[in-house]
């Protein structure tokens, strides 16, 4: 069993519990770690496949792996505006629930100065 | 099996314990502290494949996003029992669990079946790195051979970052974002942003300069010194600025301007956009490489500081 197996099955696992906790969980900022798992699966796949690529005295395949850092920095920024997002939804209705149905909160935008 | 292999298996096997606790655990700050652990754990994995600048990129970045979920679920916390009382029915969760595995066991199918020999791009890499005169493979490919990834990259860090000044309300705009934070002056916090700081700047910039012929490289050597700066703040040594100022600005768009412009050079004097001359591939590299690290720290600080909260009038 190669390294390249183990650690690409376990990129598959990890995409599957993400995709469960994006589903299941209420909270919106639960949903953006679930989120960032599944981003952080596919990467790990992205590894494997370099990992898989090694020839030519280098390691790795150079290519996948500059991908995955971009990807990194584009995941992080994404996750970044989405927690802006959830806290200025937050301070704006005083609660973070994603229902529709939910009562209409009265807080208003009060924010110290 | 050989040792190796069950060292691995032991290793993926903690790996998805604690992303099992990410997802699993009943409260949010709990699964935020499971999933700064799961980023750096990850970390080791990387190196296990022989990524190491991934690896750097990964445990850097762990660490900044911990920060940033850290402090949203604190201030979340009072929607924690709101979030219990919608959890969804066993039905949904049971459906939820078999659509989840089937994709698991789809995409884990396709790993066991990826074709032999792999395609790889490596040879390429390994033969055209004379080019650049920089011997690191990875930050050949992130800055020469698929420059064009790595400019829209740094645009992407720039619209996250306009889209999260966006939020701010009316009478902010132009403030300093987020909170001023309060620390004892002469307490443990302070006392450890000023012995680190120094030593961490010191860090970033060797990752910078090293990521030419080793792993590192300017995104690696961004993200310690913005971490390095978050320290600061945090200890209440300095503010964060305000946004509308023109100095802050400036450095936000350095690097991908100098990297636009030496593109559009490549176009006018060369080949093609970001066609490098090939006699001054190195020092362009590395002039874009300095000023992209200045805008990566800022930007990344700045995306960590959230909207501006304080207003810009004293």
């Amino acid at each position: 069993m190669s390294s390249a197996t183990v650690f690409g099955v376990c990129g598959a696992v990890v995409i599957g519990l993400g995709l469960y906790g994006l589903i299941t969980s209420p909270q919106p900022l639960r949903k953006i770690v679930a989120f960032n798992l599944v981003g952080s699966g596919t990467f790990l796949i992205f590894g494997v496949v370099a990992r898989r690529g090694a020839v030519a005295g280098l390691g790795s395949d150079p290519a996948p792996q500059a991908l995955v850092i971009t990807g990194i920095v584009v995941a992080f920024s994404a996750t970044a505006l989405a927690v802006a997002l959830l806290l200025r939804f937050f301070q704006a209705t005083g609660s973070a629930t994603l229902r529709a149905s939910a009562p209409p909160s009265t807080a208003s935008d009060t924010s110290p100065g | 099996m050989s040792f190796q292999t069950a060292l691995e298996l032991v290793l993926a096997a903690v790996v998805l314990g604690v992303a099992i606790w990410a997802i699993a655990a009943p409260e949010t700050s709990a699964a935020v502290v499971s999933y700064v652990a799961y980023g750096l754990l990850l970390a080791l994995i990387w190196v296990a494949l022989d990524a190491v600048d991934v690896a750097l990129a990964e445990a850097a970045i762990g660490g900044l996003g911990g920060v940033l979920l850290l402090g949203a679920a604190a201030r979340l916390r009072a929607t924690e029992a709101q979030a219990k009382a919608e959890r969804p029915g066993p039905a949904v969760c049971v459906a939820a669990a078999m659509l989840s595995a089937l994709v698991a066991a789809a995409i884990a199918a396709a790993v066991l079946l990826l074709p032999v020999p792999a395609p790889t791009l490596a040879p390429a890499a390994a033969a055209n790195a004379a080019a650049t005169g920089m011997a690191n493979p990875v930050t050949n490919v992130l800055m020469a051979f698929r420059a064009m990834d790595t400019v829209l990259e740094k645009v992407v860090l720039l619209l996250a970052l306009v889209g999260i000044w966006s939020l701010a309300p009316d009478n902010r705009w132009g403030g300093n974002p987020g909170l001023r934070h309060q620390a004892d002056p002469r307490g443990v916090l302070a006392f450890l942003a000023r012995l680190l700081a120094p030593v961490g700047i010191v860090v970033g910039v060797y990752m910078l300069w090293n990521g030419a012929d080793h792993p590192g490289g300017a995104f690696q050597g961004g993200t310690i010194l913005a971490a390095m700066w978050l320290l600061v703040t945090m200890a209440g040594l300095m503010d964060t600025p305000r946004i509308s100022s023109r100095r802050l600005r400036l450095v936000l768009v350095a690097g991908p301007a100098i990297f636009l412009t030496v593109g559009l050079g490549g176009l006018w004097f060369g080949a093609a956009f970001l066609a490098y001359p090939q006699a001054y591939a190195k020092p362009l590299i590395l002039g874009i490489e300095v000023a992209m690290t200045l805008t990566i720290a800022v930007t990344l600080g700045l995306l960590l500081a959230g909207a501006p909260e304080r207003s810009a009038e004293p």
